[in-house]
């Protein structure tokens, strides 16, 4: 039991790191498809090791095929949703970030 | 073992405020769906840590049903950005 704890625990503490990480880099870099970049895969992958860290922790259950469920769901629908934005972004004619512009 | 869903849950909810000073100041349209997408995201963690803090399974259902209304609402706010319109004639 107590060998389950910490495992799920280690997870549940590993996509709160990467969390952070993205919303570090929503906060600090210059440009809106540079955010991108980082919070679309720093979310996703947060979001999937922590319900991982709890399915652990559940067992196998009928609440824990349920969690699967929504990382499976976001495991599709969060690339599939920075993809739309990224190019409705660029289509639109939104400026593009070059070394040594001003932030913007 | 309910200690660390408490904090971890904390941790994200504080992510969630740094979160909304790009939703807020950001400029243009985009950071601020951005945002708002990140923000969804959290939520959905926060719903299911939520549902283990006080033992309620029923949360989980919240948070499904809660990843496809974001992700519904994401892609139709990103199709009218780019288009200018929702459904051409």
């Amino acid at each position: 039991m107590l060998a389950i704890d910490v495992i799920s625990t280690i997870f549940i503490s590993a996509g709160a790191f990467f969390m952070i990480t993205g919303t570090v880099g929503l906060l600090k870099f210059p440009d809106f498809y540079t955010r991108m970049h980082a919070t679309g895969k720093c979310d996703t992958l947060g979001q999937v090791l922590v319900i991982l860290g709890c399915v652990i922790y559940e067992g196998f259950t009928f609440i824990s095929i349920k969690l699967l469920l929504v990382a499976a769901f976001y495991l599709l629908a969060g690339p599939a949703s920075t993809h739309a934005l990224m190019k409705a972004a660029y289509v639109t004619g939104l400026p593009v970030w070059k070394k040594g512009d001003k932030r913007m | 073992m309910i200690i660390p869903f408490v904090i971890i849950g904390l941790v994200v909810a504080s992510t969630v405020l740094a979160c909304s000073y790009r939703a807020i100041v950001g400029p243009g349209t985009y950071n601020r769906i951005v945002a708002a997408n990140v923000i969804g995201t959290k939520a959905i963690v926060i719903l299911v840590l939520v549902g283990y803090m006080i033992e309620r399974p029923q949360f989980i259902d919240v948070a499904l049903m809660y990843a496809a209304i974001a992700f519904i609402g994401t892609i139709i706010i990103a199709k009218y950005a780019e288009r200018g319109e929702l459904c051409s004639p």
